[in-house]
């Protein structure tokens, strides 16, 4: 099924936010976010430093709480859940890739053990098929099954991404929150990485809320654009719309590479 | 004889009536590690200050005190500890488990089965299971509450992954009546299956980090696991030299300069016991020593 046709097929966005608002003190983290995102979509956030972009993931993972506006996942309102239900959606349907893989991985263990903790905390009691879906997972995301009991810190930077990555889609979440994942890798690192991270939102229909400041890689990978200025959302549409014909200023001089981001 | 500079038990009754509600709350809530504010005792942390207070607030004149330290009765910190409660309690003191009303301890159950009535008391270093894997209290705490308890199998999984089995031996999780996860403090695995369905009240005291938790009688604990990598309460495989005994916990002796060991129960009470009763190991020799006053 084509992107369209599974926005056809459901009748509900997975995610809808309305009228989302986190300040810190006087100043605006984020104000009066509202969009709608559909099952197996790729929602790209751009904007530049201190925009907001980052206030905005936490507050949709549940890692802030917004002062005003609402976020329903599924239908579900997620800021009326209790702390429990919350968190078991935070390591079920959804998952947190951080720009910093120190800050999404545990470093004092082994590669297996961070991609089966999910699994672990969801259940998971036969080491033997912990071990496996390790391997698989790591295979899928192309680090050596020998590396399977070696940490995370003996990992280069690209790698211990990926590891990240596969920690997080092991138990087939269907939302991925992504804060600047490829920021911080060489050039050529992040091409490789984009590839992977592409043929598994489309493999998977993932559904991913991706921030990034780099117009790059969200022209690979996203189906559609917010541009953020200053907390508040100034521009949004289909990708290439946005990025080959924008219409807010500040868009433009984004897009020309004037700003520097 | 009580020495009258002291209270009964040595704290205070106040102090004891806000450890004996620390208490009955870690009963109404099995596993779960209850604050309490430890006060300071004539003894070092580490010689189990903890323990000492959850034994001083449990104490009536009527009881009957034994202390043990790796199973032995007559190590400096066991008998310090008993000389500690005859001073301040007068209480009576035995080496006999069946004769103890309380039995403190430092890292052993005994060997002979606690009745009903017994009371238990463990001194406890760490109380927190999950502390190996999560510095942070706030979020550990946050763990208990939503029982998130993956980690502690990630902790089993590097185990497993290193040393091709559960390499833990001492202080080995277990999950209390299905809901927390429990430090039993640092018994040797072997002693688990001895906290579950106990008839005893087990009760763990930690002195230098505040916590109080509790066993009821009969309340199951189970040692956490991999199906396919099953709990197993190993021991050394050796019969006690002493008595002879197959299914108690031994320690290993060096004997000599030249290689020579031997395994004897680190229960010492039950090993004389065994031994009064004309049980012999291969090396148990009486007479030399028997003789002697
Ligand atoms: N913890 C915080 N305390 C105070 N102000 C913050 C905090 N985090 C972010 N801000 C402010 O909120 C605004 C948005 O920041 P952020 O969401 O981090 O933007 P971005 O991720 O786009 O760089 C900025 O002005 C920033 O200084
Ligand atoms: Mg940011």
């Amino acid at each position: 099924m084509t992107l369209m046709e599974t926005m056809v097929a459901t009748d509900r966005p997975l995610l809808k936010v309305e009228g989302l608002t986190k300040g810190y003190g006087p100043r605006i983290g984020c104000a009066g976010v509202t969009f709608d995102l559909w099952p197996g979509e790729v929602l790209g956030i751009v904007g530049e430093s201190g925009s907001g972009k980052s206030t905005l993931l936490s507050c949709l993972a549940g890692h802030l709480r917004p002062d005003l506006g609402s976020i329903h996942y599924d239908g579900r309102d997620v800021l009326a859940m209790g702390e429990t239900e919350r968190r078991c959606l935070g390591r079920t349907d959804w998952a947190y890739v951080h720009q910093n893989p120190r800050d999404g991985l545990r470093m004092g263990v082994s590669a297996g053990g961070n991609v089966g903790e999910r699994l672990m905390a969801i259940g998971a009691r036969h080491y033997g098929e912990i071990r496996g879906k390790a391997v698989a997972w790591m295979d899928r995301v192309e680090i050596a099954a020998d590396r399977v009991d070696d940490r995370p810190s003996a990992f280069s930077g690209g790698m211990q991404q990926r590891l990240q990555i596969a920690r997080n889609l092991v138990t087939s979440p269907r939302l991925v929150f992504m804060d600047e994942p490829t920021g911080g890798l060489d050039v050529s690192v992040q091409a490789r990485l984009l590839d992977l991270m592409r043929g598994l939102v489309r493999d998977l229909g993932l559904s991913v809320v991706i921030v990034t400041h780099d117009l790059a890689v969200v022209r690979l990978l996203a189906h559609r654009l917010m541009v953020m200025k200053s907390g508040h959302v100034v521009e949004q549409g289909l990708t290439d719309q946005v990025l080959d014909d924008p219409q807010h200023s500040y868009t433009q001089l984004l897009v020309s590479s004037v700003l520097q981001v | 004889m009580t020495d009258q500079a002291y209270n009964f038990a040595y704290l205070d009754e106040q102090t004891k009536r806000m450890i004996r509600r620390a208490i009955l709350k870690g009963i109404a809530v099995p596993g779960y590690q209850v604050p309490f504010a430890s006060r300071e005792m004539p003894m070092p942390y580490g010689w189990g200050t903890g323990g000492v207070q959850v034994t001083a607030a449990c104490l009536v004149p009527e009881d009957r005190l034994k202390v043990i330290d790796q199973g032995a009765d007559d190590t400096t910190n066991a008998v310090s500890i008993r000389k500690f409660f005859q001073r301040t309690a007068g209480v009576e003191v035995t080496e006999a488990t069946a004769a103890a009303t309380l039995i403190q301890t430092r890292h052993r159950i005994p060997e002979t089965p606690l009745t009903r009535g017994q009371i238990l008391v463990y001194q406890v270093p760490i109380p927190e299971p999950l502390r190996f894997l999560e510095p942070r209290e706030t979020e550990t705490r946050k763990m208990h509450e939503l029982e998130e308890y993956g980690l502690m199998h990630v902790k089993l999984y590097e185990d497993i992954a290193r040393h091709g089995q559960i390499a833990t031996s001492y202080d080995y999780p277990v999950k209390v009546e299905g809901r927390y996860v429990m430090a039993p403090s640092p018994i040797p695995k072997f002693d688990n299956p001895k906290l579950s369905g106990n008839p005893a009240i087990q009760l763990f005291g930690a002195g230098r980090e505040q916590r109080i938790y509790a066993l009821p009688p009969y309340t199951s604990a189970v040692s956490l696991d991999f199906d396919d990598h099953p709990f197993q309460a190993s021991k050394a495989p050796h019969h006690c030299d002493l008595c002879g005994a197959k299914n108690s916990y031994l320690d290993e002796v060096i004997t000599d300069d030249h290689g020579g060991r031997m395994f004897v129960c680190s229960d010492t009470d039950y090993c004389a016991g065994r031994r009064a009763a004309g049980q012999k190991g291969r090396l148990w020799s009486p007479e030399p020593q028997e003789a002697a006053p």
